[in-house]
Order: C-alpha cells, then structure tokens, then sequence
C-alpha cells in the first residue's frame, strides 16, 4: 500500500491534505491511491449546506461544529466557493468563520474551488469526501457555492441536504430556483432576527403543502447563527433525519444510486480513454471533418467509420452507412 | 446670483473659449481627483448661478455652518496642534508627551498598543512580539498614571484613540484626573469610541455590535452628567478613507454612522440636546487638495441640516460639526521619505482651509515605523509654520465663493445624499454592515486604487514615477523587545501586590450589571479602582456580551 | 490532467487588523489565476500553519503591519517546519523596515518582503517564477 495511504489511515493530517491536493489535482497516482483508500470508506455522514451567498452558511456551520464536537464526533469540512471563469483563480474564503477550530485536532477543514464545474461543488468533492471518510470522519459537512441556480450537484453527494434561507435579501421564496427547493431535506431561515421572517417560513410551508412526498416533510427551522439561536434545533432535526435515511432504507438507497454512478462513470472513463486516444490517431479524423463541414458525410455515419477503424466492433461486425 | 443676462453673456464666452480647446492637447494624466472624481477644466459662474449665501453657506458660526463652526474661527483660536503619539510602555510615552508639550503641542493625542486596544493584558499569548510596538502598552490604572505623570489634567485636553475597549480606558483616565486632586466636570478630552467604523474599515472590534453601543450609550449618559467636558465619541471617517474608500465614501460613511449614534442615543432614551453637543468628528486630509476642502464644508452642511430638520435638535450645539483632522497615511510612501515631508504639508493646508479644529500631520518615517523625535518634530513645525508664517489663519473660509469649490461642495454633498437613500434601502447602518455593504464598496474602491496605481494612472512621484531606486536612508524607532519584558514584570508585581478579593468583586458586579442593563461606567470605574487589568474586565464582559467574528468581503 | 493551480495562504497573523493590503493583494492573486486561501484576521501562529497544512498550499503569503513581525514571521516558519511545510514559499508584506527584511531573508524565515507601493504584478511574477523554478513542478 502507497505511504501516504498509510498514513492516512494513521491519522496523518499532512497525508490527508496531500492526498485530496493529489485528487483535486488530478494527478496519474489518483486512481490507484483511491483505488487503495477505497474499502476504508463508507462510514461517514455528509451533509450538504446550500443556500444564497449573504445567508450565513459558514456561519451556521460553524455553529453545527460546535455542537457536533461537543458531542465528540469527528468533523470533516469542505467549504467550495466559485473559481472565475475568466481568470481560473479563486478566493476561497469559507473557512474564516471556522477558524477557531482550526487547532481543534478532530476538524479538519480544507477549501475547494469548484474549478469550471457548473453544479456548486467541485469536481473533486466527492473524491476528497472518501479521502476524509477514509481518515476517520464521523461527519463530512460539505459547503456548497450557493448561487442558486445549479446546486443540484450536493444531492448526488450528500446524505442529507440543508437548505439555508435569509429574509433579509427580501427575495421571496418563489423567485429562488425551483431546483433548490426540491433538494432539501431540511429548511433553515436564518438572520430570523430580521423582518420578513415569517413571509418566508409560511411561503416554504406552502410550497411543502403542494408537494407529495409522504415519507418525509422537510422541517422548516429559524436561526440566528450570529448569536447561536435556533442552532440546537437544527443538530436535532439533522440526527431526526438520519435516523429516518437508515430506518426507512432510503439512505441504502441513495449510496446505491451514488455507487451506480460512479461505476458507470469509471466504465465510462476507462473506456473513453482506451479508445479516443487511438481514434484521434486516425489520420481519417481531420478529412472526416473536413468532409462532414461539406456536407458529403454525416456525423453519425463518420463516427461508426472511425470506430470501425480501430476495430471497435470486432471481426465480422458491419454495420450499415 | 447674477442676473440672466450676465449668465448668457458668460455663457457666450464660454462656448468661445471652448472652441479654442479643440485645437489644443490635453496631459495625458487624466482629470480626476484621486477619488475618481472628475475635474473640469474651468469653473464659472455657470456652476453656481443657483447658490444663495445665506441658506447655502451663511456666516461662520451661524446655520448651516458651511463656512465654520465658531464665528470667528482661527481669529479667536487656532486649531489645536495635537500630535498621535504613544509606544513602549508607560514610562516611554509619558516622556515623548512631556517632549511634545514642551516644543509647543497643545493637546494630547494617545495612541496605544494592539494588545490593549484589542483588550488583551500584555501577558495575554495573544500579546506576544506586540506589547508597546504601536503604541504604549497600558494594562491597568498604574500604567495610566504613569503616562499622565507630570501632566496637569485640568490643563491639557487628552484624545484617546481607542475603540473596543473604550469605556475601561476612559474609566482609568478619569481615575487618573482623580489621584490628580481634579474633578470630573473639569476633565477635557476626546474618546474615539466609535465602533461602527471598526467593523467596516479598522477591524479592532471586541463584543458584537448591540452590546457594543449600548457601552456607547452608557458613557454617553455618564458623562452628560458628570463629565460635561469631554467628547464622548470621535465618529471616524479617517480609517474608512484608509481601508480605501473614496472621499465621498468617507463622508458619507461617517454621516451615516454619526446618525446611527444619534438615533441609538435617541432610541436609549436621552434627549437629543444633552449628548449630541458632545459627537465629535475625525477625518482624514488626503492628497487631493479641494476635494478635501470641499468635503469638510459639505459634512459641516449635511450634519446641521439633518440634525436640525430630521433629529429636531434644538440646541446649536447639537448641529455644529467639530472634528479633528490627520493627514493621509495611505498617502505617504516608503521610497523616497522625505517627499511625505512635502504631502503632509499639502494636506495640512487643505485641513485648515477646510475649517479643522484640531489637526495631527503625519512624520515622513511613518510608512517605515513609528516616527523618531527628529521626524515628529518637522511634523510639528509642519503644521507651526502654517498657523504662524503663511497667513491662511488670517481669515475664515477664504475660499468660499470659488466656482469650484462650491460646485465641488454641492456634488459631494448631493453624492452623500444618494449614498444615505442606499443605506437606508438596506435597512439602516447596522443592516448594511450586515449585508457587507460598507467593506464591499471600501474594497473596490481600494482595489481600483491599486489598479490605477499599477498601470501608472495614479502618480505617486518616487514610487511610479520619476523613481531614484534608492533605499530609504533615515533613522527609523526601533522599539527595545526589553519593553515587552519590563512590562510583563510590573503587570506581575501589581496582580502579587493589590487585593484581588476587592477586584474579584468587582468584576462579578460588572458581570451582573452587564446582563441587568444598568449603566455600565460606575461599575467599570469600580473595577478601574480597584486595578482590575483591562484584559480582567474585558473578559467579564466577554462572558456577557460574546465575541464577534466577521464576514469578510473581498 | 488539468493545469496546476498555485494554491496561497495569505494570512493576517497577530491582532493586527489593517486588511485593505491582504485583500487587494488576494484579489490580485486570483486575477492571475491563483486559489487563495484567507484565514480572516487575528489569527495565532499555530492557527496560520494548522491552515496551511490542512489547505496543502504551496505559498504562505504573511500581512503585518504591526511592528511584530519579527517575532511572528519565525514563530510561523518554525511551525511550518514542523508541519514538515519547510520548502512552502514565505512571503511577507507590511511595514517591515529594510534592515529587518534583511534579516528575515538571510536568516531563512522568509523569501522574499513586499513593501507598500510595489506593484501587485511584483508579487504574482515572483510567484510564478518560483513556481515554475521548483523541482517536481
């Protein structure tokens, strides 16, 4: 086994870092170190935070480390923010309302920029996910970008999904994207000290109302992370919704789904890169373009030549074109 | 004011002149404050056929202020020359004040430590390498009466710039006058304590802001009635300018604040009257000569109408804008020292045509450390040489009446407008700090700054142009580490040496006063007493108010 | 495989609490295509380096302009090394006077110090330049 993962599995914080750095990074290594960290994971809890920039995600999460620590649970953080499209930089600003446990040996906090991925996670989330499960992590609490529109990304992810709201931006809930309502499992109003609380709590409850789904009803809670209050509530409905994930087989559910698909995208990937390389090798591939901007081929038709070429379909194999 | 016909005749020659422009080059640097306001070429009675003298600028000393706070001005006083200054310990500092009395200083200005302006004792391990570096270390009651020594607190007023902790070191002054044998309702000076700009632009906060101004009601409530001398509050604009903003950020930022003051003031239920006599201002003097002139007289304007028309304040003590003015840190450089010489001068000059009642100017060395005697002497004699040789004390507000200054007054001021609109939209000042309102627009103004200075837009001559290349050749203050450990020693010898049975209670008290939301100053002088540390009370009240953590913004 | 990002701490160590500097510098950081990292202010020299090896970085970028850099600056590389960091970038900018940058650099606590009025391009160049100059990269 590779020294790092060793390491990792010794509690080593260096080699954690390091290997969600070799992950996100993508390094020729990555595959095989997953490979080796693999049959470590599986225990951890995620839990995905969403919600509009100006929320107070960061801040309610680290009132939910609180909580989780003084319970002696093991707390892993990722906290994402946008890297620019134009730039490819990022300012990755998460963890400064967390940095009093940064000493705390137990929370282990890394940032991540979502690097050109659209869904409000990066690329590499889920990968660094099974890096900190496999060190040791009882919770991984994911922090997505929170621009709203795209956050589908942390459902694929997460175990539980909470979803953070303001009153104060005095956005009703009808413009938020309906993508991010139907994620949640879990509601939280926060900066319930300003007004427009109670418009936004009766507008999440009516729109729970139109919905069916009967086995569970997403609480809708009110927090003010900056004094503390409301924060206990929201740890218990947290360990109420788990409960019911594990009860009711939907958690089994969910990481059998996560697991369809990250097999499929391994197949997926495997494959896309034993054969793309040897098709654009094809010296065909250019000509072939060149022919299709002229309308003497098609795509469609081109694409099976190529495969044919290298031998895709195997002897005897013909197709029509 | 001049009649239609006179205007059109100006405005015949205008069109005239213009013609003549089109044939001419323009320099290239572009014409703009350093704010990014832009200049025009010429300013004519155009620009001010609306302004009327007597509901626009009036007499000095009169309504709307514009002109001056008292009526004769600099005639019947000059502004008080007083110099920030403070480091090492106690002992250190009280020479370097004695120093500055003597060559001609009228009013004393301290500057302490982070450690204690961030409320921690100089054994705290959050004061390790900081003790006395940038400023005197002051951890209790025996250190204020070192620094005081020698020093008759009846006779020199005594501006103290400290903010989180404000009312504990406020509280050790007034202990100190005290053991002087002075009493109270003679004791002058100015308390910066103003919290809301810490929040946006200095960052030395403590507890989060509700407890934060309730202490700042609290001392304004005490000394109504027991200090009447002392200005409770030094609403800030200089730090706001500093973090990067624009100078109609600057004023606008500091307005609003100020009305915030006002309305947690009105809202702890004090009548207007009683404590608004005693806000003061402070504000920065940065290199663009009118744009700081015309700044200082459109503040002057906005607070007295507000006040008036929106807080009903009666007395004309309530509408007056006093303030104190420094020269622009952020405008001095690290190459080529000397030449902060020359800007300090500039900017002390428009600070006293802009009507400034109290004036610090900055020693060319500042940029490197804390200034050595050689250098504050010079800034002393900055400002010497101004009140006594140019003449520009002689008469009140000499530039009223130019097309440009009061066009300028006016577009600053209708700017600011737009900018009070915006915050309330937002819900108010403590809504917008929030929502990051204030830290978003100091950080892109900040950033713009930068960009313009990269791509040599901005000139600052020795930096990016017309650069020598040579390393700065001056002596700079070197603070001995042995201060650290002196301090550390006598800070010992005072917690083996006092009765901590007496400070124990008092601290419990204040603990108890703090949650009941009884006035806070008797308790804290109590403590103050007794020599409870600052670090000890600002603990207590930790345990009640918590901490707070900010939400940066880039 | 994607290009490499350079990813840099930049910390506000001590109780010092002028930022304007950091921010704009962060910014810049990010404009030239940088992850950067900020750890918010008044942070302790064990919390700069528990960050910096949580966050793996490649560049601890240190703000001071308090005067106690030299006591900050050593206390930060020392952990660091601890953290088995020792080969991080250390840059640092502030109000440093020139014969304490001297020191800071021959003495191996620091690369290189950055004072008020450099451009921002100075520092990104430096970076990259290092960067690039690294065994591995």
């Amino acid at each position: 086994m590779q020294q790092l993962v060793e390491e990792l599995l010794a509690g080593n914080r260096r080699a954690a870092a390091r290997l969600i750095s070799k992950v996100e990074n993508d390094e020729p290594e990555k595959r095989e170190l997953l490979k080796e960290i693999f049959p470590h994971t599986g225990n951890a809890y995620v839990i995905g935070v969403t919600g509009a920039p100006g929320s107070g995600k960061s801040s309610l999460v680290d009132c939910l480390l609180q909580q989780m620590r003084s319970e002696n649970l093991k707390v892993g953080v990722i906290g994402v923010d946008p890297t620019s499209p134009f730039s490819g930089g990022a300012i990755l600003g998460d963890r400064i309302r967390m940095q009093e446990h940064a000493l705390d040996q137990d929370v282990f906090i890394r940032s991540m920029g979502t690097r050109g991925s659209l869904g409000g996670l990066a690329r590499a989330t889920r990968e660094a996910i099974q890096v900190l499960d496999a060190f040791g992590k009882d919770i991984i609490l994911v922090e997505t970008v929170g621009v709203g529109q795209s956050e589908v990304d942390i459902v694929k992810t997460a175990d539980s999904t909470m979803v953070v709201l303001t009153p104060a931006g005095g956005d009703s809930v009808q413009t938020i994207k309906a993508g991010i309502m139907e994620i949640a499992d879990l509601f939280v109003v926060n900066k319930a000290d300003f007004p427009g609380t109670e418009r936004t709590l009766t507008e999440i409850n009516m729109m729970l109302d139109m919905k069916e789904d009967d086995r569970w009803r997403p609480p809708v809670m009110r927090t003010v992370s900056v004094r503390s209050e409301g924060i206990e509530e929201v740890w218990k409905s947290l360990r109420v919704h788990r409960r019911f994930m594990e009860e009711s087989g939907r958690l089994l559910e969910i990481r059998r789904d996560r697991v369809r698909r990250e097999l499929t995208e391994q197949v997926e990937y495997l494959v896309k890169n034993r054969i793309w390389d040897r098709v654009k090798e094809q010296i065909e591939f250019d000509s072939l373009v060149e022919k299709i901007v002229l309308r003497r081929r098609d795509p469609y038709s081109a694409a099976h030549e190529l495969l044919e070429k290298i031998d895709f379909y195997g002897e005897g194999h013909k197709e029509g074109g | 004011m001049m009649d239609r016909e006179k205007l059109e005749r100006i405005s015949e020659l205008k069109e005239m002149w213009e013609k003549e422009l089109e044939d001419l080059k323009e320099r290239e640097q572009p014409a703009e404050t350093v704010s990014g306001q832009p200049i025009k070429m010429l300013y004519t009675p155009l620009d001010t056929s609306d302004l009327d003298y007597e509901t626009e600028l009036g007499f000095p000393g009169y309504y709307p202020y514009t002109r001056g706070v008292q009526p004769n001005m600099y005639r019947g006083r000059l502004w008080t020359m007083r110099q920030f200054s403070g480091f090492g310990d106690a002992y250190d500092s009280n020479q370097r004040y004695r120093y500055l009395l003597e060559q001609g200083q009228t009013g004393l200005s301290v500057a302490f430590d982070m450690p204690t302006l961030m409320g921690y004792d100089s054994d705290s391990d959050r004061s390790i390498g900081e003790v006395g570096r940038c400023g005197v270390a002051i951890d209790s009651l025996e250190d204020m009466e070192i620094l005081f020594d020698q020093i008759p607190l009846d006779q020199v007023t005594t501006s103290m710039t400290i903010n989180g902790p404000a009312a504990i070191l406020w509280c050790m002054y007034l202990a100190t006058a005290e053991k002087q044998g002075v009493s109270l309702d003679r004791v002058g000076g100015t308390i910066q304590n103003d919290i809301l700009k810490e929040y946006t632009a200095q960052k030395s906060w403590i507890f989060p802001p509700e407890p934060s101004m309730r202490l700042i009601t609290d001392i304004f409530a005490f000394a109504s009635e027991q200090v009447p001398r002392w200005n409770t509050i030094s609403i800030s604009g200089y730090h706001i300018r500093e973090a990067g903003s624009t100078a109609v950020q600057e004023l606008a930022f500091t307005l609003a604040d100020g009305f915030a003051y006002v309305e947690a003031g009105i809202n702890a239920g004090l009548d207007v009257d009683r404590f608004a006599p005693r806000l003061s201002f402070f504000f920065n003097s940065h290199i663009d000569f009118f744009e700081e002139i015309c700044k200082y007289r459109a503040a002057r304007r906005i607070w007295a109408r507000r006040m008036k028309e929106k807080y009903g304040a009666k007395d004309h003590r309530s509408l007056k804008m006093r303030f104190h003015t420094q020269t622009a840190g952020c405008s001095l450089s690290a190459q080529e020292p000397e030449n902060n010489i020359v800007r300090t001068a500039y900017e002390a000059l428009s600070a006293v045509l802009g009507g400034t009642q109290s004036l610090h100017t900055n020693s060319m060395d500042e940029v490197l450390a804390l200034p050595t005697e050689k250098a504050v002497k010079i800034a002393l004699r900055t400002q010497q040489v101004l009140a006594y040789e140019t003449g520009v004390a002689n008469t009140i507000d000499p530039l009223a009446g130019s097309y440009f200054v009061e066009a300028m007054t006016d577009k600053m001021e209708a700017e600011a407008e737009e900018y009070f609109q915006k915050i309330d939209d937002l819900g108010g000042v403590l809504s917008a700090i929030d929502q990051g309102f204030f830290q978003q627009e100091i950080a892109d103004a900040a950033y713009e700054y930068q960009k313009a200075m990269d791509r040599g837009e901005r000139v600052v001559v020795g930096v990016n142009r017309y650069r020598s290349g040579e390393a700065p050749e001056i002596e700079i203050l070197r603070i001995d580490p042995e201060v650290e450990r002196k301090q550390l020693e006598r800070l010992k010898r005072l917690k083996e040496t006092r009765d901590y049975n007496r400070v124990s209670a008092c601290l419990e008290e204040l603990k108890r006063c703090a949650a009941s939301g009884e006035n806070l100053i008797p308790k804290i002088l109590d403590a103050v007493r007794a020599y409870a540390t600052e670090g000890e009370i600002t603990a207590a009240l930790k345990e009640v108010f918590g901490e707070y953590k900010e939400k940066p913004l880039f | 495989m994607e290009d490499r990002k350079i990813r840099v701490l930049v910390a506000k160590p001590g109780l010092d609490g002028h930022d304007r500097g950091v921010k704009v510098v962060a910014r810049a950081l990010r404009d030239a295509g940088m992850e950067v990292i900020y750890t918010g202010l008044h942070q302790t020299p064990q919390q700069v380096a528990e960050t910096a090896l949580q966050e793996d970085v490649d560049v601890v970028g240190l703000s001071i302009l308090s005067g106690a850099h030299m006591t900050l600056v050593p206390r930060i590389k020392e952990m660091l090394n601890e953290n088995g960091m020792g080969d991080v970038l250390l840059l640092v900018g502030g109000i440093i006077p020139e014969e304490d940058t001297e020191k800071l650099i021959s003495e191996g606590y620091a690369n290189q110090v950055f004072t008020p009025g450099e451009p921002l391009e100075k520092i990104t160049a430096y970076i990259f330049d290092w960067f690039k100059a690294k065994p591995g990269s």
